[in-house]
């Protein structure tokens, strides 16, 4: 019987950095067997980046990498070495996914291309992850989570006018790019289970940047509609009133109560006297400059007369469109999150217990399970070899020899 | 790898599954999006008697004179028009609707509700990304659906989850990323968060895992024949997205601020520099010591970069500031373009700043085929943003152009249901089948 939703499906994960491991995370986190194929001088390179627990830069104590890992069993392998693909070759035999993320030709000039690898294993569904795409002129080009939110994303009307445009936090591209993958890799997978026949899968990051549901996609379209080009404009919808990220007593609070939605506003402000003029909800009355400061001169003091939860909870009861701005430690204080019992409190040898994100979804039938936390570099060498019949002594040989 | 094959394709993959879609805005519909393109049949539901706001447009009736002070995505119509139906012609969420097929259904009319329970007959996924009491106000419930069908998979998508404090709290990608700590660490480093624009990566995010789990769940029940119910707080789940600020605080109690446009790893220079023309940028992000020959190399090794503060990736880190001043005098001085094959032939992670002309004739994005042109019967023939994957045995297609309010009615009623045309009139004369919100939706 089956306790998990992707339990029995196997995946070789040939990936670095984030978005494939976030892509294979995924399969593994709803009950895959990834089997992270890493290189023997050092690992995933993401084993290297911060932050680390305390800041102690260890392989082991990568936060990113704890975090993007978990639930898959590590093995190191060269595959620049003939010996090493042969047995990456016997490892596909037995997988339905392999996902990679080297540059484009690289898997090919090891001879680990689509073409080889099909015929060993037709089933194979192969996903190539890249920055790029693997045609196109500038798939050789190198990128880092800016350049392709920049190129890809709707940075450029992000910020301020006549300032430098800026990124999303973090590498939410990247990881946005990883779940694309994933999700392309499953449908895949139930054709491969429907026709007997894999196939390859081209992901490009930049693409998924376009082409995603953030606001390119629509600057796209309007571009493509009318010829108009989005411009960097604070806050929501530009001049609307009750709109973008305003201050309040201990913070500041994202609100959108602009043009249809000022009417929730209003009862949110308990109705006051001067609201009630129908000027106030003349379509464009946002944009009205006086109509603005007459109206700031109320909502500005009300605002900071409350903090951000406070404005929040009376947001909500009018239901106004609204949410505090959050430090991480609101976060983690937060009595939703912590009353859901969303974090995650893994154990690992190297830092001991600590909060990951939780689940980030609910399934009634099979719920998350957390089988292990991100692996050792190499630590499921023998029994994942092992399973393919080779010795301890082979194991020691292919060791000498630089090949695991 | 092929090129795009566009226009005919293998058997899709999700062929013959079928998705009732009760989605709004962006987060749900990007979910139906994917799974409409890897080839299920989605069926969106609609009611031509309610107006969800931000789903098919700022509001239903924009005039014409308005859409100026509507940003470009709300108020960039064809033609900067509405239109007849302006519904049908938003650009903010049309691409959105390719692919799909859309019904209409009042579900307070008499009638509405057993309509809808031979519909859930034959469907598979259920998805809905409603504020939780919606669907409670409509009766649906997953026992309902499952009483029905027995093996459906229903997906929920609340923004914060359907018990606790917040199950009702509303919000828009924006709202629930602040909530996260996502609006915190991406602003200016020198200005306070006001100075900032709304993003949605909370949509991508819910969207795109919301699909991946729904896939997941039909991977189950073809092994075991059970269906299940699905929840995606939409704020749990893009807190996976952060991982990196989430770990700092739980691994080390550091709450981070903003970078701006730098980076967490060291990276320097790593900014967004002014290139020549107005309102052009490009961005470039220097990690090593080869990168960094490269950049000084690609400026023709200007003197400065031989000052000892920039002798090493940590120094040049310890000294970011001059560093940016510095590279700006040079970035100021090219195109964008011209800056980015140059520093790209160096071995330099560079690239433009693009605007949404740029992309639309980015030749990397004509030789991909990345666009689709497509013919829509009320918003004309325009190039759309295309396909997030590739598949090189069943690339997605095209199979029709995004769907307006109600233009599926006859296939979903006769086909789909069979409905005879004498019980279609009938339902077309007590108001569930139409083309047009009511008049009186402004």
């Amino acid at each position: 019987m089956f306790d998990q939703a992707l339990e029995g499906v196997r995946v070789l994960d040939l990936t670095q950095y984030i978005a494939g491991p976030f892509c294979t995370k995924l399969m593994a986190d709803y009950g895959a067997d990834v089997i992270k194929v890493e290189r023997p001088d050092g690992g995933d390179p993401a084993r290297y980046l911060g932050p680390f627990h305390e800041d102690d830069a260890h392989h082991e104590k990568s936060g990113i990498f704890l975090q993007l890992n978990t639930n898959k069993r590590s093995i190191s392998l060269n595959l620049k070495v003939t010996s090493g693909r042969f047995i990456l070759h016997e490892l596909v035999k037995e997988a339905d996914i392999l996902v990679e993320s080297y540059a484009p030709g690289v898997m090919h000039a090891w001879g680990l291309g689509y073409e080889a690898l099909a015929e060993i294993n037709p089933r194979l569904v192969m996903t190539s992850i890249s920055n790029f795409g693997q045609t196109g002129p500038y798939k050789d080009y190198k990128a880092s989570e800016l350049v392709l939110f920049g190129m890809g994303g709707e940075m450029h009307s992000i910020g301020m006018e006549g300032r430098e445009p800026l990124k999303e936090g973090g590498n939410v591209a990247q990881y946005e790019a990883g779940a694309t993958a994933a999700t392309a890799t499953m449908g895949a997978l139930w054709a491969a289970d429907r026709d007997d026949e894999g196939q390859h899968l081209d992901i490009s990051i930049f693409e998924t940047q376009l082409g995603g549901v953030d606001r390119r996609h629509a600057a796209l379209m309007a571009y493509a509609y009318s010829g108009r080009i989005s411009v960097q404009q604070a806050g929501w919808l530009g001049s609307a009133f009750a709109s973008g990220t305003l201050p309040c007593a201990d913070g500041y609070i994202e609100m959108a109560g602009g043009g249809h939605l000022f009417p929730r506003v209003i009862k949110m402000l308990g109705n006051p006297e001067f609201l009630q003029d129908p000027k106030w909800l003349k379509p464009g009355a946002g944009a009205d400059p006086e109509l603005n400061e007459e109206f700031n001169e109320f909502f500005i003091p009300w605002l900071m007369e409350r903090t951000k939860r406070e404005v929040w909870e009376e947001g909500q009861k009018a239901r106004v469109l609204c949410g505090p701005l959050y430090s991480m430690s609101d976060l983690l204080d937060d009595p939703q999150f912590v009353g859901r019992a969303f974090w995650t409190k893994l154990d690992h040898p190297h830092t001991g217990p600590v909060s990951y994100p939780g689940a980030p979804t609910r399934m009634t039938e099979t719920p998350r399970q957390m089988r292990r936390p991100a692996p050792k570099l190499g630590q499921h060498i023998e029994e994942v070899y092992g399973h393919l019949g080779y010795s301890r002594d082979d194991l020691t040989r292919l060791r000498e020899r630089g090949v695991i | 790898m092929t090129t795009r094959a566009k226009g005919k394709t293998a058997r899709l993959p999700l062929e013959g599954i079928r998705v009732l879609d009760f989605c709004v805005v962006w987060a749900g519909p990007f979910a139906t999006q994917l799974l409409a393109d890897l080839g299920a049949e989605v069926i969106k539901v609609e009611n031509i008697h309610h107006w969800q706001p931000m789903t098919r447009g700022f509001v239903a009736r924009p005039p014409k004179d308005a859409l100026p002070d509507l940003p470009p995505m709300l108020g960039g119509y064809p033609d900067s028009d509405p239109g007849l139906r302006p519904w049908n012609r938003c650009p903010g969420f049309n691409n959105l609707f390719r692919n799909k097929k859309s019904m209409t259904l009042d579900l307070h009319r008499p009638g509405g509700r057993e309509i809808l329970e031979r519909l859930v007959k034959e469907c598979d996924i259920f998805y809905e990304n409603n504020v939780t009491e919606t669907m409670e106000k409509l009766d649906i419930s997953y026992d309902w659906l499952k009483s029905i069908r027995p093996n459906i998979i229903m997906m929920r998508v609340p923004a914060y989850g359907s018990v606790g404090p917040y199950r009702n709290y509303r919000a828009l990608g924006v709202h629930l990323e602040s909530v996260i700590g996502h609006s915190l660490i991406r602003g200016y480093r020198d200005s306070d968060p006001s100075t900032n624009s709304a993003i949605y990566m909370g949509d991508y995010a819910a969207g795109v895992q919301g699909a991946f789990t729904v896939l997941a769940a039909l991977h189950y029940r073809k092994r075991t024949g059970k269906g299940q119910l699905i929840e995606l707080a939409q704020a749990e789940n893009a807190v996976n997205f952060l991982s990196e600020a989430v770990m700092d605080y739980t691994l080390n109690g550091r709450v981070q601020g903003t970078l701006g446009n730098r980076n967490m790893f060291g990276s320097a220079p790593c900014g967004a520099f002014p290139a020549s023309g107005d309102n052009n940028w490009i961005s470039i992000t220097v990690s090593n010591d080869a990168e960094w020959k490269g950049l000084c190399e690609a400026m023709g090794n200007p003197d400065w970069c031989k000052e000892e503060r920039y002798a090493d990736q940590y120094t040049r880190w310890k000294n970011s500031d001059q560093l940016e001043e510095d590279l700006s005098r040079w970035t100021a001085q090219h195109d964008k373009y011209e800056a980015f094959h140059l520093l790209q032939s160096q071995g330099v992670p560079a690239g433009p700043v693009m605007n949404a002309g740029d992309a639309h004739s980015d030749s990397h994005l004509k030789e991909r085929d990345f666009f689709n042109r497509i013919t829509h019967p009320e918003a004309g023939t325009h190039n759309y943003p295309g396909f997030i994957f590739n598949m090189s045995r069943t690339p997605p297609v095209i199979r029709n152009a995004p769907c307006r309010l109600g233009e599926h009615n006859e296939y979903v009623y006769k086909e789909i249901l069979k409905i005879s045309d004498r019980e279609y009139a009938q339902l077309e004369a007590e108001g569930h089948i139409g083309m047009d919100f009511d008049p009186e939706i402004q």
